[in-house]
């Protein structure tokens, strides 16, 4: 809730705690922790000044604590969306109310999402009553193959939205990145090493600097991706494009990478082990939908997984603004895996853990949030069954410990027309 | 909803070009005369050449049974035999000693799943341009194009939704591009060489029209009509009439004789919707357009069998029911564009709680692999308001539901004696995410089995590409 501008070291940022956090014991619920471990049964979960303080069994609530009954329910993280555009875009069809990209402007790199960031898009209180609570939010690649500073978000119901700002650099380096570069991927692989060579050069010389290929915004911007100050998130899915990107840093050896897409990491997952890149991978991706999927299958990232990758679940170009809800049923799907002869799935802590503290990994925020371990902000949601479940639904959603509205247009929507009888009056004066 | 088999009314051809229509279709034609001159109607130009694929005698038994039509059987068995189905029943239902018998202890059986909404092999993958073929966008008025002249065989999308969503039989219907897309084409889900390979025998074609925001803005950007909702209707009602005076012509002829009147393919379609023959798809969105719809068609006495994305039915249940209009929804999309704006996740529920037909369609080549949990989905969010719908209600709207909107019912679409043997068993309730397909049965021909890599079938597109025959 509180803004926080992260220029250098991200990872275990402090969070300002919020004015009106609840001081709350969740008792008697499922726990889960959401960092992969085993749900605990009976458990509480201590939250002060918008943050954990304790979660597990055997935990004493603290003397006067307001305590909420979560018996026969189960307690969690809230979700932690690893790729979407929510609060970019109210409708995606009406070009006024989507900020996702811009193709007509001088700037890439340097475009920050922040300021197109809106709090009261109707998708984030969508979502927030499903239970995502925090999300990456990504700018798409406009005029070329950088689309500029992505952010992290949370979808409680104020206006302070954004969670970290600059909190990583966006670049598309396949079948998009191609056409953005010009029409090929070795186009966009010069472009690449081009425009962070120019940054290179604005670094030693700004007052020097003139390009006719970045503007000294841009390249200020790019700088902050050659020396490591902020992760650059490379969407590509073919197995080529992965092991192209993943050669990057023989060139740019301080690049902090993370891998967005990645249908066909599973190809090469053992390179990606070894190379130590994260990935936020689409959960079900199964089709050659483009020619960069052609192996996509949903064993993806459970391969990926058994092969020592560290990946997470994102909603990359899938209903990215509007459906973040899907995460849970995602997971789900993969733990479905498991009974399919020959399929890789993850268990069901895995799963969880690819919606938490997975994608908060993947950004280096693991630390400051993502599970319910001591220390992380207050994001908790009570389910009324097992998250993953398709009859399951939030009871009570929290963020940064305040107790969050689950009301929404479509919530409103349906009381309204919960009955067609015709009263007194149209239903224009129904609400 | 129209149950019996119709005919579709299909290409004209003159009597003597035999080239132009079966043999079989000049035979059965109704309007030959005894000299031969008189123009007669191809009924059936791109015959099916589907025959059921070879299965054995097969009964399950000890699964939970939905049988499609809202009815439950714990602990039942389901015997399927010469492609169709035999006997549903409990425990003790006699299974002859020649069938092959699958245990279903804790699984539960489904009809195959059916999408009355799909684009598969009119918009294939991989998505390129070359492989567009689900709109034709060269005028806002073609009941002429038939969605079956574009469908790929070789989509891989089909042995996914085949695979994870248990789909069996579906419809392709042309895109939303234009006030009337086209003719629908109704397959079963199997793999074959031509399009006539996967027809459904027998099904009546449909044809796609489309209400709001896509013909106005792709014809408006054209400076065209229709460049607005008005432009819609206008344009709508002006070829309804003359598809009033075409059909006036031809029945005309048909009892005097005389020149036949000039044929007009897209006009052909239209006769065939006022006279009942090809129901009409109609995606459309909003509440307030969906009213006009309806008064339209009653203007020109044409059915429409769903509106299909239909977001805000919920709006119009009742209206909906009194009319026998079914809803094609999504469990919960919206905000992608401007009409779908009001989307609600309890649309479907409150559709049917208002006693109007609800569809769970999926117009996506992913979700037609999860139309089980989407339906799933929308019953969850219907009881959570309260709403009571059995478990064995949400599968209807994946199977007897579709199957009476494209006008398959009588064939499949439920698990009664004498329909055809498609089929799916589930690891677990299908109403779980944890639940996938074990195997399915098509015309009793057993064409998906999760335990035997063989029987997955792998598109020509898929050969020697990298996870040719992969899990998917």
């Amino acid at each position: 809730m509180k803004r926080f501008l992260l220029t250098a070291s991200v990872a275990l940022a402090a969070i300002a705690s919020p004015a009106m956090a609840q001081n709350v014991a969740i008792t008697g619920g499922k726990l889960v922790v959401g960092d992969g471990s085993a749900p605990v049964e009976n458990a509480t979960v201590v939250i002060r000044n918008g943050k954990v303080v304790a979660a597990g069994s055997g935990i004493a609530v603290p003397a006067g604590m307001e305590q909420v009954d979560a018996s026969g329910k189960w307690v969690t993280p809230g979700i932690f969306a690893g790729f979407s555009r929510v609060g970019l875009i109210e409708v995606d069809a009406v070009s006024q109310t989507n900020d996702e990209d811009a193709d007509h402007s001088p700037f890439s790199a340097a475009i920050d999402v922040v300021p197109a960031i809106n709090p009261s898009a109707s998708s984030i209180a969508v979502n927030r009553a499903a239970g995502v609570t925090r999300a990456v939010v990504a700018p798409g690649a406009g005029r070329t193959i950088f689309g500029g500073f992505g952010a992290i978000v949370d979808l409680g119901e104020d206006y302070d939205a954004v969670t970290t700002s600059h909190a990583f650099q966006f670049v598309e380096l396949g079948e998009t990145g191609s056409s953005r570069a010009g029409g090929s991927r070795a186009a966009a692989h010069t472009l690449f090493r081009a425009m962070l060579s120019e940054a290179r050069r604005y670094a030693r010389n700004p007052a020097a600097f003139e390009s006719d290929l970045l503007t000294r915004q841009d390249a200020e911007a790019l700088g902050e991706i050659v020396d490591g100050r902020t992760r650059l998130l490379v969407h590509v899915e073919r197995a080529a494009d992965i092991i192209q990107t993943l050669k990057l840093r023989q060139e740019f050896p301080a690049l902090k990478l993370v891998i967005v897409g990645a249908a066909e990491g599973w190809l090469v997952a053992d390179q990606i082990a070894v190379a130590g890149v994260p990935v936020i991978a689409s959960a079900l991706n199964d089709l050659p939908e483009y020619f960069e999927k052609t192996a996509a299958t949903q064993s993806n990232i459970g391969r990926m997984k058994r092969a020592g990758v560290q990946v997470s679940i994102g909603m990359i170009n899938d209903r990215d603004a509007h459906q973040l809800r899907y995460s849970t049923q995602y997971a789900g799907n993969l733990v479905a895996l498991n009974r399919v002869p020959g399929a890789t799935g993850l268990s069901w802590d895995e799963a969880f853990a690819t919606i938490t503290s997975g994608p908060a990994k993947a950004l280096g925020l693991d630390g400051a949030m993502g599970s319910l371990k001591a220390g992380r902000v207050g994001d908790v949601v009570i389910w009324d069954g097992d998250p993953l479940e398709l009859s399951s639904a939030p009871v009570e959603v929290y963020v940064d410990g305040v107790r969050q509205s689950l009301e929404n247009r479509q919530s409103k929507l349906r009381d309204r027309y919960r009955s067609l009888d015709e009263g007194q009056l149209p239903r224009a004066y129904d609400r | 909803m129209r149950s019996a088999m119709l005919a579709p009314l299909v290409a004209i051809a003159f009597a003597g070009c035999a080239n132009m229509a079966s043999d079989d279709a000049v035979a059965s034609a109704s309007a030959q005369d005894d000299e031969g001159e008189r123009v007669s109607i191809a009924e059936d130009p791109f015959p099916s050449t589907y025959r059921p694929y070879p299965g054995r005698p097969t009964a399950i038994r000890g699964a939970t049974i939905f049988d499609g039509e809202g009815g439950r059987i714990d602990n039942g068995v389901v015997f399927v035999s010469d492609g169709k189905v035999v006997a549903v029943g409990d425990a003790s239902t006699a299974i002859p000693a020649d069938a092959m018998v699958v245990d279903g202890t804790g699984k539960y059986v489904t009809p195959g799943i059916i999408d009355v909404h799909s684009h598969l092999g009119n918009y294939p993958s991989p998505a390129v341009a070359a492989h567009s073929d689900g709109n034709e966008v060269s005028g806002p008025v073609t009941a002429d194009v038939w969605a079956e002249h574009g469908v790929w065989p070789q989509d891989p999308g089909f042995s996914r939704a085949l695979a994870n969503g248990g789909i069996t039989s579906l419809q392709i219907l042309p895109g939303s591009a234009n006030l009337f897309g086209g003719r629908s084409a109704v397959l079963k889900n199997v793999p074959a060489r031509t399009m006539q390979g996967m027809k459904f025998p027998g099904a009546p074609q449909s044809l796609k029209m489309a209400c709001g925001e896509n013909p106005k803005r792709v014809y408006g950007n054209r400076n065209q009509k229709p460049a607005s909702r008005m432009g819609n209707i206008a344009l709508d009602r002006a070829t309804w009439a003359k598809a009033a005076e075409y059909k006036a012509k031809w029945d005309n002829y048909d009892r005097k004789g005389g020149t036949p009147p000039s044929r007009d393919l897209s006009m052909d379609t239209l006769k065939g919707a006022l006279e009942g023959k090809i129901a009409i798809q109609n995606h459309c969105y909003r509440a307030d357009e969906m009213a006009i719809v309806i008064d339209m068609a009653k203007e020109f006495g044409y059915r429409v069998a769903a509106f299909h994305h239909a977001v805000e039915s919920y709006k119009i249940a009742d209206l909906l029911r009194e009319n026998g209009i079914c809803s094609a929804v999504w469990a919960d999309w919206w905000g992608f564009k401007m009409e779908a704006y009001d989307g609600i996740p309890e649309n479907a529920a409150l559709i049917a709680n208002a006693g109007a037909c609800v569809i769970i369609h999926s117009d996506d080549q992913d979700q037609i692999q999860r139309l089980n949990q989407e339906a799933a989905k929308a019953l969850a969010d219907g009881r959570r308001m309260g709403i009571e719908i059995s478990d064995a209600e949400a599968i209807r709207w994946i199977t007897y539901n579709p199957a009476m909107a494209m006008g398959t019912s009588d064939w499949t679409g439920s698990l009664k004696p004498g329909k055809m043997g498609d089929m799916v068993l589930w690891n677990g309730n299908p109403l779980s995410v944890y639940s996938r397909p074990e195997k399915v049965w098509i015309d009793g021909a057993l064409m998906y089995d999760a335990f035997d890599p063989a029987m997955r079938p792998v598109s020509d597109f898929e050969l020697g590409q990298p996870g040719e025959g992969d899990v998917k």
